[in-house]
């Protein structure tokens, strides 16, 4: 698929920019992605090609600005509500929940 | 650009993962407890020092290179790294006149069980997209300057396949066993955005 992940070769990304001593993870809620994404995979939810569709079709802003966890959120996320174990009303009220909590 | 990046990404996307994971957890999907051994064992276990260890071993031990550059996957299993992401392995080496690099163009493809997780830069648009099309320029900026007169040949992983750069031992090291040889060999190395280090740096 010619989508926007297809970047090798593309010109006016800049220069490389490399983190010295980069941490493991850089907030904790990306080693829980991490975690999640593994035990999603191990439990079958999703095969590789299952886990890549959903980062490919991203929408090409979203996946240039967007983290490597983020990416792996979305396509979590979209698997698990393919195979039936959420929906996507359940984490947008879970995730709109834990957001007034935080502000409250 | 704040306002912009405001309107693309996820809000708050911290919380929507911890959302996802609560909500997986209260159906049974995952067990949380596992998700902590998980991330543990990448913080401690699964790092480049198992890939140094098979380079390491590998110049020493001519039979064991031999089987390393025929199959991969098995040599590397034999010093018990194996599993998601190192599936199947490939090595390739770095000689005099060739020198190779590795990059994932379409995602961030890389040997988890011999190298750990990627670094940021690994898996950014510039390295992915400009690495195939001006490699020395990309390797320069590493501080990795390759002459005119040695070959670059650049690698592009796929879902199924990785690689894993062998570095050329370096000079100076004829009495090192295989512990002070892995002492050298760092995770770029292995990625071929640099070399193996010479003793006493």
């Amino acid at each position: 698929m010619n989508g926007i992940h297809d970047i090798g070769g593309k010109h006016g990304f800049g220069p490389v920019v490399v983190e010295q001593n980069e941490p493991y993870f850089h907030e904790e809620w990306e080693s829980r992605m991490l975690a999640m994404m593994i035990a999603c995979f191990g439990a079958g939810v999703f095969n590789v090609d299952q886990f890549r569709r959903p980062i490919e079709t991203m929408k090409p802003g979203h996946y240039l600005l967007s983290s490597y966890y983020e990416k792996w959120l979305c396509t979590v996320e979209q698997n698990c509500i393919d195979v039936g174990i959420v929906t996507r009303e359940e984490v947008d009220a879970r995730h709109k929940q834990l957001m007034k909590e935080k502000m409250a | 650009m704040a306002l912009a990046q405001e309107n693309v990404l996820i809000p708050d996307v911290g919380l929507r993962v911890k959302a996802l994971e609560s909500l997986l957890a209260e159906k049974g999907a995952i067990d949380p407890k596992s998700l902590d051994l998980l991330v543990e064992a990448f913080e401690t276990r699964i790092g480049p020092k198992n890939g140094a260890k098979v380079i390491a071993k590998a110049w020493v031990d001519p039979e064991y290179k031999k089987w390393l550059m025929k199959d991969g996957t098995a040599a590397i299993k034999s010093l018990g790294y194996s599993g998601v992401q190192g599936e199947n392995m490939v090595v390739i080496e770095n000689t005099p006149t060739v020198h190779n690099v590795v990059v994932c163009t379409l995602c961030s493809c890389y040997p988890w069980p011999t190298l750990g997780l990627p670094p940021i830069w690994f898996k950014s648009a510039p390295y992915r997209a400009r690495v195939v099309i001006e490699p020395r320029a990309v390797l320069r900026e590493f501080g990795l300057e390759i002459a005119d007169d040695v070959e670059v040949r650049v690698w592009d992983s796929t879902a199924e396949l990785r690689y894993l750069v062998m570095p050329m031992r370096p000079a100076g090291t004829e009495n090192f066993n295989e512990a002070q040889l892995a002492e050298l060999v760092t995770r770029d190395s292995m990625i071929g955005t640099g070399l193996a280090l010479a003793p006493g740096k």
